[in-house]
């Protein structure tokens, strides 16, 4: 925040105005990009300070940019499933994007799961387990009930995303995640599982159900559908 | 990176109210070096990035330490586990460039806009609070720096 960085007073600093998560403006954009990391870098070159310059142009774009039109998907893209219970209707949508985010890691040549060392499936099964009467504590030895949790639930929203943002079209962050906590079973596991964590004595599961599962933004827009009021984006 | 007012109500107050838990400090350091051409670039990132294999980040201590990110890295072993959700992470799903712009530094040096880029990079997770907690760290990062003949770092907020 440009608010910070006043107070900080550091040597030499850009101020940028792209959305947070975003310091270099825009995904699969090299020229702006390139762009943005020249302006911070030519700051060194600077006779007298301190230094605070604004970069003087907003993101091109607020989305992921366009997606390649040779993409050929298997299958259309899962609405939520209907019937069964909230862990069995997970496990089948994870079982639907699996398509898709293969798709993904085919076209971008990564993905950025991993850090739990569990494959969908099992995180699924692992989350779902919260959802019961004898919830797995972990699903490695040495991690905390919480810490295994936050690992898992963000694991499980970087599969959806990826697998979202690969389709067709243009995707907007701010629509993904709409659609991620409002139109899926797994926003919903999350939502349940915060409230799982909220009654919990572990302390390791207080800071997951205040602070590190569910963005403001969120309880925001759930709040504001509770009330009626036009939600805040 | 963002303007208060595009933040919601309670993102802003939360952001707000950081300031005042921020140090004040007494001393302005100004350094002058040889021109960008001639410097020798690393990142330090605060998105919490480190590779497939390393430590997550986490709470208490687990949070306050860096990560090690070599300069030949494959955008493909490159992950997050920052604990904050309140920021865009489809971003970075996407293009590692728009949190932690190594390509388009090796670009920079390729066309001789920047002289060279460190051997390795390096991640924090910036959401432990008072910054203050992060000193220690820092000054060992400090040192790792010299050591690879860094002469100019970027610091990346996330």
């Amino acid at each position: 925040m440009r608010e910070h960085t006043a107070a900080l007073v550091p040597p030499r600093a850009l101020w940028v105005p792209f959305m947070l998560g975003r310091p270099f403006g825009v995904p699969n954009d090299a020229a702006f990009q390139r762009r943005v990391l020249l302006a911070a870098l030519r700051l060194l070159e600077r006779e007298t300070g301190p230094v605070l310059e604004d970069f003087p142009d907003e993101a091109p774009y607020d989305d992921l940019g366009e997606a390649p039109v040779d993409l050929v998907c298997p299958v259309s893209f899962p609405s939520m499933p209907s019937g069964g219970t909230l862990g069995e209707r997970l496990a089948e949508e994870v079982a639907r994007l699996q398509a898709w985010h293969e798709v993904a890691i085919h076209y971008r040549g990564r993905t950025t799961l991993g850090v739990t060392g569990l494959q969908p499936p099992e995180i699924a099964e692992f989350l779902a387990s919260w959802l019961t009467g004898a919830p797995r504590p972990t699903f490695r030895d040495g991690i905390a009930s919480g810490d295994a949790l936050k690992l898992a639930c963000d694991e499980l929203k970087a599969y959806y995303y990826e697998a979202k943002s690969i389709q067709p079209g243009r995707h907007a962050s701010a629509e993904i995640h709409d659609w991620f906590w409002m139109q899926t079973a797994a926003g919903q596991v999350l939502l349940a599982i915060r409230d799982k964590a909220a009654q919990s004595s572990d302390p390791s599961m207080k800071t997951l159900a205040m602070l590190t599962l569910i963005p403001r933004s969120v309880d925001l827009a759930l709040q504001a559908a509770r009330g009626g009021e036009p939600q805040p984006r | 990176m963002v303007r208060l007012v595009d933040l919601s109500g309670p993102d802003r107050e939360n952001m707000l109210k950081k300031v005042a838990t921020l140090p004040r400090f007494a001393e302005r350091p100004w350094v002058r070096g040889p021109a960008l051409g001639k410097r020798r670039v690393a990142i330090v990132s605060t998105a919490g990035l480190h590779l497939r294999g390393d430590r997550a980040f986490g709470p208490g201590a687990a949070g306050m330490d860096y990560r090690v990110i070599p300069g030949d890295v494959p955008a493909s072993e490159l992950v997050m586990s920052h604990i904050s959700v309140n920021f865009d992470r489809s971003g970075f799903q996407s293009d590692v460039n728009v949190v932690l712009p190594l390509d388009r530094l090796r670009e920079l040096v390729r066309d001789r806009l920047v002289g060279a880029a460190a051997a390795f990079h390096y991640s924090f997770m910036g959401a432990i609070s008072p910054v203050t907690q992060y000193e220690p760290k820092a000054r060992e990062l400090a040192r790792l720096l010299r050591d690879d003949a860094v002469d100019a770092v970027l610091l990346s907020p996330v």
